[in-house]
């Protein structure tokens, strides 16, 4: 592979690595929370809403300053994280995916929560009518009728995580193979005045996204049942 | 009634929801299609929700053929899925992801018994052999609620839920799945209980009854004997109305019209209105009319002997009369002018006039 390849493919790669990590650790994360605030009537429920909710309102250099601080070799994790692996969880890849879920959760939980919420519980009440035990009648009709919402998700943290930036460099830094995802590379490049590589990456970039979105946008027509 | 152990359903139950408050208890037998009617938020579907497990705020006891579901006394309390139910919701409620054979299947694979009906028999019964590879979203109203009572009855319940089943339908969709429900319930022999604001469906559908006001029991037991009580609410006034079971004579004497052989003598009534060798029809109160010697020419086909039980009052210008027909009973709305110049008393000895047109099915 040539230097200039590795200068695409290098921060590529990366950049895909981190977005199916992220997606998969968030659709685990976003399944029960999803379902506690679809079907929750805690008094409580507002506030955890609201939280999940502030990435989509703040900036990202907000948002990026508080994990750097979080994160970092004297905060509140990332100390943990030092004394746990002898190793610091800023300007690192593990910093990075825990940076990325945060960033993304909202894109997870927002689609599965409004797909337990509207597909479900009269049809629940009649799976328990008809045998099912809770988790049965949770696995045979709740998901299933939930598989527009995971698509959804699963693709909404996955774009959305491609395309974060300023968390990242407040995080992540740019450290080639470790942290220089896409978005990176191309400011990077921009700045350098090299238009040609910038121009190859947005250009993957953008196809790619669009690609993506428009296989999820069929795929739920098709799945849409009613 | 008299109804208690294996034969047996036997509820108590308080829900308090701050504006609404049901208090209720009864034991019914468990066989026949029995009618849970009221007027709409007297508590019919809380009670029959609390009967399947699915109210959480209920408290009470529920002991179905022998067998304790709830017991607030002793905190037993069996989850819906525990209880050998079957319920039909106002709307069907069927999974959107499977086929309509599927949909039927759901509750066969988790049932602890044998089937009480074969899968074949029920989709015959309820006409869905052309409907089994559908999916849900393609079928009308009244399809849909057919493959709901199906799944139901395949889960091989001991007793059937069905709360307002034809509510959501238009009055000809209605038509159709009533006929459907009584032909089930004859063909499995599972007891129904079944909720309802309508008076006609009562009539058509149920043999015994649990009048429901305002949260409490108000009546229950067999549905002929409890429609002659004019005293309960909902029973009386412009509804007042008895049935009569009589065996079919002729199904069409050539007037279009079927020939009835009641205790009381023979009646005259629509063809339509007849199926079978026998005929269960409703006789509202207000088609009834007396005189004191039969008529001479009248348009009137039907005339029965009766004698007057008792009078009661209905309103400013109008009284009921009880008429005993040969052991069926007859009620007959009259203006009160009538009453005092017929001289109405107990034991009086009348004919009573019945306007052929004006008698109803009650049961298909």
């Amino acid at each position: 592979m040539s230097v200039a390849d590795a200068a695409i493919a290098g921060p590529l790669l990366l950049t895909v690595k981190l977005a199916l990590l992220t997606t998969f650790l968030l659709l685990v994360i976003a399944l029960p929370s999803a379902w506690w605030l679809a079907h929750s009537r805690h008094r409580l429920k507002p506030l955890v809403q609201a939280v999940i909710a502030l990435p989509i309102v703040l900036p990202p250099t907000v948002l990026g300053f508080y994990l750097m601080i979080l994160l970092g070799p004297r905060g509140a994790i990332g100390g943990f994280w030092v004394e746990f692996t002898g190793e610091t969880l800023t300007f690192s890849f593990a910093g990075l995916v825990i940076a990325s879920c945060v960033y993304s959760l909202p894109f997870a939980v927002q689609p599965l929560q409004a797909a337990f919420a509207q597909a479900g519980r009269r049809e629940l009440e009649a799976a328990r009518t008809l045998g099912a035990g809770p988790l049965d009648a949770f696995f045979s009709v709740a998901l299933p009728l939930a598989a527009p919402g995971f698509v959804t998700a699963a693709v909404l943290s996955f774009a959305h995580t491609l395309g974060e930036f300023g968390v990242v460099l407040m995080v992540g830094g740019n450290i080639p193979g470790e942290t220089r995802v896409v978005s990176i590379a191309i400011f990077d490049h921009v700045e350098a005045m090299n238009y040609r590589a910038a121009h190859e990456l947005a250009g993957i970039l953008l196809v790619f996204a669009f690609v993506v979105l428009a296989a999820m946008f069929t795929v739920n027509r098709r799945w849409g049942f009613r | 009634m008299e109804a208690a152990g294996a034969a047996a359903l036997e509820f108590a139950y308080r829900v308090d929801r701050g504006g609404f408050a049901l208090d209720a208890a009864a034991t019914l037998a468990l066989s026949g299609i029995t009618g849970i009617f009221g007027r709409s938020g007297a508590g019919k579907t809380t009670l029959l929700r609390c009967i399947a497990g699915l109210d959480r705020a209920a408290e009470g006891r529920l002991v179905v053929g022998g067998d304790t579901w709830e017991d607030g006394a002793e905190r037993l309390r069996l989850p819906p899925d525990k209880r050998a139910i079957g319920y039909v919701f106002q709307e069907p409620r069927l999974f959107p992801h499977l086929d309509v054979r599927q949909n039927l299947e759901y509750g066969i694979r988790r049932r602890a018994g044998a089937p009480a009906v074969a899968f074949d028999t029920v989709v015959g019964l309820l006409g869905l052999a052309a409907l089994l590879d559908r999916r849900p979203a393609g079928l009308s109203g009244g399809e849909a609620q057919r493959v709901a009572i199906g799944r139901a009855v395949l889960r091989a319940p001991r007793v059937l839920l069905m709360d307002e089943p034809v509510a959501a339908l238009d009055a000809e969709h209605r038509q159709e799945i009533l006929p459907f429900i009584r032909r089930l319930h004859t063909g499995s022999g599972i007891p129904v209980l079944y909720v309802t604001h309508s008076i006609e469906e009562l009539c058509q559908l149920c043999d015994q009854l649990v009048l429901v006001d305002a949260g409490r029991v108000r009546a229950s037991g067999e549905l002929q004997p409890l429609l002659a009580r004019t005293d309960l609410p909902l029973l009386g006034g412009e509804q007042a109305g008895v049935i009569i079971d009589a065996a079919v004579a002729s199904a069409d004497d050539g007037d279009g019209l079927a020939v009835l052989e009641a205790a009381a003598g023979r009646l005259y009534v629509p063809r339509t209105a007849v199926n079978g060798n026998r005929a269960r029809i409703r006789v509202r109160a207000s088609d009834v009319s007396l005189c004191r010697q039969a008529p001479g020419a009248t348009s009137i086909l039907n005339r029965l002997p009766v004698t007057v039980q008792k009078v009661t009052e209905e309103s400013p210008h109008a009284v009921l009369v009880h008429l005993d027909a040969a052991g069926d009973t007859l009620l007959a709305r009259i203006t009160r002018r009538s009453a005092r110049e017929l001289g109405l008393a107990p034991g009086a000895e009348l004919i009573a006039q019945i306007k052929a047109v004006s008698v109803r099915p009650a049961r298909a």
